[in-house]
């Protein structure tokens, strides 16, 4: 199964520290990642820049709106994700139970939607059969 | 060419054994595994890397001679390696990690006995009686079955998030309470057994009482405790072990007979008893017999005792209702309960007539018990029925239709209750 790990973190919450401790810290997180990719557990990843740097759009009034920042504002953004495979809801709490990122804020583990994904996949297929046959 | 299509085809032979193998014996490798490793998740993915890598070598190097041996020496090399490396980056790890230094590091001597002892030990934990019942249904579904937080949860109506913490509160107290990972000693074997009896016979009725919505899931979990109970058989011939496979299997015979096309229940009485699967019936009796033929049996055995009378008879009447009186007289013995006393009572009715069926039921009822139970008024219902007396069978039936949960019970119940006014 697939699973989404979505990584919040404070936004200050690596104001002052070291850069060398920062870097300390992320390398715990790269060996980490090392050891999900051993079992074939880590798919991919992407690490988010700051939520100041966002920009949310909605629908209001018959046009896009568009504002400065994250959607939501709390004390906690989201600051990264990754794409994990494990055999059930237990083995992905068990393995990210055990990465350091969980020790800086909360992952939350969401089960992919497997039978959306398949739409995706069958419409991207399709796309890709018309580039060829163009 | 031809010498790789002789490899490719030489591959998937040794491939398709592996997933044989997995099927069969990975739980086992899995109780070992945590044995040695002394923590589930650790020997969880030591499972997973021992399979990949015998993915990798058997196809080239040969499926060696004993494959379980090779999987757990695999597995706990690949555990101890991958916790040297992250001991590493993470301090944690080396305060807890007794295993960093396995006191002999000399591959153990696996033999079948070792193997069986520690697929016990599995069984035995995840039954535990300091762990609350449904975590113990969910741990033994998904530690000793090898089925997933997802399968568990579809097949008991609750979400994935609600079965995971039940999992992880559960592993969680096996640790904290460090309850040992053992077979009990001879004079707690038998209240823990009870435990793991108790656990198989729910995940049995939880997919063996019909219930609208997932209905092929739940026939899957009845299939998950028949196979537990042949598992403990073998892992250890106790008479009451013997007792509950037979009762399963007996059950289990007469699947296709109970539900109409619609998914109504037939009651025992009214089942075209030619759909009775015979395989099924003859390896229950079989049980029942080598049960009391050792002379110490228990709630399970008589139970399927009496189940077995049921499948021998050709029709209703034909039941030898004296033989189940008295072996639900055995039953109130080793077990009293007014349950069993209810079913005693519509045995009596059946055996010498519904008069001295319903004193009994009255008897129950003047004592206060089963006053919730939909099965004491149904009961009660159709002995009123069968003699004529309409208003108080009405009334029952309505009682008992208050108190069903169960929508086929329901259908069944209404219909009775219609027919009798006409």
């Amino acid at each position: 199964m697939k699973f989404v790990c979505l990584g919040y973190a404070g936004q200050s919450q690596f104001e002052g520290v070291p850069s060398d401790e920062v870097k300390a810290l992320m390398e715990e997180c790269f060996a980490y990642d090392d050891e999900l990719r051993r079992g074939g557990h880590f798919i991919g990843g992407e690490a988010l820049q700051i939520a100041s740097n966002a920009v949310t759009l909605r629908f209001q009034d018959g046009k896009v709106a568009v504002t400065d920042g994250p959607y939501a504002e709390t004390k906690e953004q989201l600051g990264g994700i990754l794409l994990l495979e494990a055999r059930d809801l237990n083995h992905a709490i068990a393995l990210m139970s055990k990465h350091p990122g969980v020790r800086f804020g909360p992952f939350e583990i969401r089960p992919a939607d497997e039978s959306i994904n398949a739409l995706i996949a069958e419409r991207d297929k399709v796309a890709k059969q018309q580039k060829v046959g163009k | 060419m031809r010498h790789s299509e002789g490899r490719s085809k030489h591959d998937g032979r040794v491939q398709a054994g592996i997933a044989e193998l997995y099927r069969q014996q990975s739980r086992r490798v899995f109780a070992t595994l945590i044995r040695l490793l002394g923590d589930f998740e650790l020997a969880e993915e030591a499972l997973q890397d021992a399979f990949t890598a015998a993915v990798q070598k058997w196809p080239l190097e040969g499926v060696p001679a004993n494959p379980q041996a090779w999987l757990v020496s695999t597995g706990r090399f690949k555990a101890i390696d991958a916790m040297r490396r992250r001991a590493r980056f993470d301090k944690t790890i080396a305060e807890h990690g007794h295993w960093l230094a396995p006191e002999s590091t000399e591959i153990e001597d696996f033999d079948e006995t070792t193997f069986k002892d520690d697929h016990l030990r599995l069984i035995f934990t995840c039954c535990h009686p300091s762990l609350p019942p449904n975590t113990r249904v969910a741990l033994t579904l998904r530690e000793t079955c090898g089925l997933t937080t997802e399968e568990i949860a579809s097949a008991f109506l609750s979400s994935p998030p609600n079965v995971a913490q039940r999992i992880v509160r559960g592993k969680a107290k096996i640790r904290e309470d460090k309850i040992p990972y053992e077979v009990p000693a001879p004079q707690e074997l038998p209240e823990r057994l009870d435990s793991v009896l108790s656990v198989i016979y729910l995940v049995f009725n939880e997919g063996y009482s019909a219930s609208s919505g997932a209905q092929a899931t739940r026939a899957d979990l009845s299939g998950e405790a028949v196979r537990l109970g042949r598992i403990l058989l073998d892992l250890l011939p106790d008479t009451e072990v013997m007792g509950l496979l037979a009762l399963m299997l007996l059950h289990e015979s007469r699947r296709a007979a109970r539900t109409d096309a619609d998914g109504d229940l037939i009651l025992l009485e009214e089942q075209d008893r030619s759909l009775w699967d015979q395989a099924l019936i003859t390896e229950g009796k079989q049980l029942v017999d080598r049960a009391f033929a050792s002379g110490h049996v228990g709630v399970y055995s008589i139970q399927a005792a009496i189940s077995a009378v049921h499948a021998d008879a050709r029709s209703a009447d034909h039941t030898d209702w004296g033989r189940i009186v008295d072996l639900y007289d055995l039953l109130s013995q080793a077990g009293p309960s007014p349950i069993v006393e209810l079913n005693r009572a519509v045995a009596v009715a059946m055996r010498s007539g519904p008069e001295e069926g319903l004193k009994l039921i009255e008897a129950i009822q003047a004592r206060g018990e089963l006053s919730d139970y939909h099965l004491l008024y149904a009961a009660r219902a159709d002995l009123c029925r069968r003699l004529g007396q309409v208003p108080d069978a009405r009334a029952a039936y309505e009682k008992a239709l208050a108190l069903a949960k169960q929508e086929p019970e329901r259908r069944y119940l209404a219909k009775r209750l219609q027919e009798l006014e006409r």
